[in-house]
């Protein structure tokens, strides 16, 4: 039943050589796009100031709002897109399951919920302490949707997964509401960062969990290889000498590290790991030794414009660049279900 | 079980163009149910600050005199209202769910999961946090929009060459994502007392509810219970399969057009009043087939009772495990709905 869920197999190879060049113009698209992230907001400032705050630092207003405010945003915003779909793109190649998000598993949600309990029962205000809290509820919920998704005889199917990430997602934040209900306090403090958002997030908190997004990220090009073989099925996998159950565990934790790391940074922001993998195998094909460097770049570069357009489309109202994502997410998601699962 | 020699109980009323088999088994676990969510609303009458016994909250309610004229007030403008709310509301999620999983062929179905409900909360939470000097009078139809435009939309996106029940429902969930998204989105900008307010409600509960509410709930369920009951045969037929409701002369896509209009209003009409409560719709047909099978003229009454049974043990839960703090009956429902959904889904081969 799952064949309509699988991967669409793309057998021909693209040139190798295209590829290659791709790497490098994806990062100049990148750089345009930090670049168009820094020099827009609230306050007008022109491109040749934008450009003296980050060469030649003189402490003005401006120039402080450049280095303290807007570099961070834009620099968070590209790390945690790229992790996001990272996670999302091993994910999907993992459980073969092209439905399959850190948003959508319940991931973020159960981040979230771990991060409300922390401010609700211990008082925390802190960034850092979020992050911390954000990971730990990442991982387990990871642990508890896959568990649920994997009970029954045929094992973790794609659609098991997908309802029991929905199902979790709706126990989990019902009891977020549930704490958020006690006191204002808790909702106050939480509910600009329970959308998803990478303003006013300062750089000491991302250093706190780069070691984590470094490992992760690094972690998941090295094992292109193996995920390609994985997404293959587990039997051809283990048919080419491929230690799955090893693999498999090592590239959940990866997942976690990732999904959990950007929802600390970032609060829960869904689909850009959905979104962008599709994209990018449409482009290079199902090699995951390809596919993880373009997804880090794309991730990056589409949730900074995310953010940009989170910006503007209000003014001068900010959006959460969460509910950017859900609402260019969501569509695709549905999109994917329309034209994937025939059943 | 079936018994072997009347396993069918067949009702035929002369002058009335109707007929419904039940099983034998449903007028017994029926009575049971009713009894037995009767005699929890009794207690959930008497408990509380201000308890009251049994027997008098019996009297009280059905206005003979008591010892205590305070009685009338505590059981009339407090209690008895709340309660019947989360009894009404308790039918209207279950027989929403019993339709939708009889409709889709899957036990996993319910207007949570397809987003029927985040449809209905989202129309709801805009209304109070965009227009908060609208009466309560327009909240019902603010939550009807918004599920009716989503199962709406649910159900075009889900349509390719024919439906799939298994297309429904993961549509329904990325319809759901998205809804969440505004709702949050709302949460975030509007007002905080608005705010709250928007939370108490998505929260599910049915605290404070008032006669007002019951007036504003009750006429929808006389209106699509019944119809519900009336079409539960169609239901049968749809739930054999596309091929075999043709071949029993269905016309198919009006009944399914009617059943799933029913049961969205339903699930809409329940989140009006008591906010988004999770897991009934999923958790009372399964019990309630269990009981007396799967055939719906049986299934969808128990499954009712069963439904109100749920929510009002959930709101005396709530109200008793940590008072003087209420937690609402939709937290205590999703706690025990969590374990239940995955029995369900350890049990089906979803």
């Amino acid at each position: 039943m799952t064949a309509g869920l699988l991967h669409t197999q793309r057998t021909h190879r693209r040139r190798r050589p295209w590829l290659w060049l791709g790497l490098p113009l994806a990062g100049g698209v990148l750089a345009l796009a930090l670049l168009a992230s820094v020099a827009f907001g609230a306050a007008e400032i022109d491109a040749a100031t934008v450009w003296r705050a980050l060469t030649a630092f003189d402490g003005s207003t401006d120039h402080l709002i450049i280095r303290t405010l807007r570099v961070p945003r834009a620099i968070i915003g590209a790390l945690v897109g790229a992790a996001l779909s990272v996670a999302g793109a091993i994910m999907q190649g993992l459980t073969r399951n092209p439905l399959a998000d850190p948003g959508v598993l319940g991931i973020n949600t159960g981040a979230a919920l771990a991060v409300v309990a922390a401010v609700f029962l211990f008082n925390i205000a802190s960034l850092r302490a979020y992050a911390l809290c954000a990971f730990a509820g990442a991982g387990l919920t990871a642990l508890v949707v896959y568990g649920l998704g994997s009970f029954g005889r045929d094992g973790p199917t794609p659609l098991k997964l997908t309802i029991a990430g929905a199902a979790v997602t709706a126990f989990l934040s019902s009891i977020t509401t549930g704490i958020l209900l006690f006191n204002q306090r808790t909702l106050d403090e939480v509910r600009f960062w329970l959308a998803g958002s990478i303003a006013g997030r300062d750089l000491a908190l991302l250093v706190q969990v780069l070691p984590y997004l470094a490992v992760g990220l690094s972690g998941a090009v090295l094992l292109g290889r193996q995920i390609t073989t994985l997404a293959l099925g587990d039997e051809v996998a283990t048919g080419l000498g491929q230690r799955t159950a090893w693999i498999k565990a090592f590239a959940a934790l990866l997942v976690v590290l990732l999904a959990g790391s950007a929802v600390a940074v970032a609060g829960p922001i869904g689909f850009v790991g959905l979104v962008i993998p599709h994209v990018v195998r449409f482009f290079v094909g199902m090699d995951y030794r390809w596919i993880l460097p373009y997804a880090a770049l794309s991730g990056a570069i589409f949730l900074v414009l995310a953010d940009i357009a989170a910006r503007l489309v209000l003014r001068p109202t900010e959006l959460p660049v969460g509910v950017m994502t859900a609402l260019i997410g969501g569509p695709f998601f549905v999109y994917l279900v329309r034209w994937r699962v025939r059943r | 079980m079936r018994a072997a020699r009347h396993p069918w109980i067949v009702l035929r009323p002369r002058g009335l163009a109707l007929s419904m088999r039940l099983d034998r088994r449903v007028p017994c676990v029926a009575l049971a149910l009713l009894l037995l969510t009767g005699a929890l609303m009794v207690w959930s009458i008497g408990t509380g600050e201000y308890p009251i016994a049994p027997l008098d909250v019996l009297r009280t309610v059905l206005g003979l005199p008591t010892d205590n004229a305070d009685y009338t007030f505590v059981v009339h403008a407090l209690r008895l209202p709340r309660t019947l709310i989360a009894a009404l509301v308790g039918m209207a999620l279950a027989v929403s769910g019993a339709i939708m999983q009889g409709l889709t062929r899957n036990p996993l179905a319910s207007p949570e999961i397809t987003g029927v409900t985040a449809g209905a909360g989202f129309g709801a939470v805009t209304l109070i946090v965009l227009l908060p000097d609208s009466s309560i009078v327009t909240l019902p139809f603010a939550a009807l929009a918004g599920a009716l435009s989503v199962a709406l939309l649910i159900y075009l996106f889900a349509w390719r060459h024919g439906d799939s029940p298994m297309r429904l429902i993961l549509v329904g969930i990325g319809l759901a994502s998205v809804l969440e998204a505004l709702t949050s989105l709302m949460i975030t900008f509007g007002e905080i007392t608005q705010v709250q307010r928007a939370l108490v409600w998505l929260t599910g509960s049915v605290y404070a509810r008032s006669w007002s509410d019951v007036r504003a709930i009750a006429p929808w369920l006389a209106m699509l219970l019944p119809l519900a009951w009336l079409l539960a045969r169609r239901l049968n037929a749809l739930h054999l399969g596309e091929e075999v409701a043709r071949g029993l002369g269905s016309h198919i896509t009006l009944d399914r057009g009617l059943l799933l209009l029913t049961s969205i209003a339903l699930a809409a009409a329940a989140v009006t009043v008591a906010g988004t409560i999770g897991f009934v719709g999923l958790m009372a047909p399964h019990i309630a087939r269990r009981l007396v099978g799967p055939t719906h003229e049986g299934l969808l009454p128990v499954a009712a009772l069963t439904g109100a049974l749920i929510v009002v043990a959930a709101d005396l839960v709530g109200r008793t495990l940590f008072a003087p703090v209420e937690l609402p009956c939709g937290v205590v429902i999703a706690a025990v709905g969590a374990p239940f959904f995955a029995w369900v889904l350890y049990r089906g081969r979803a």
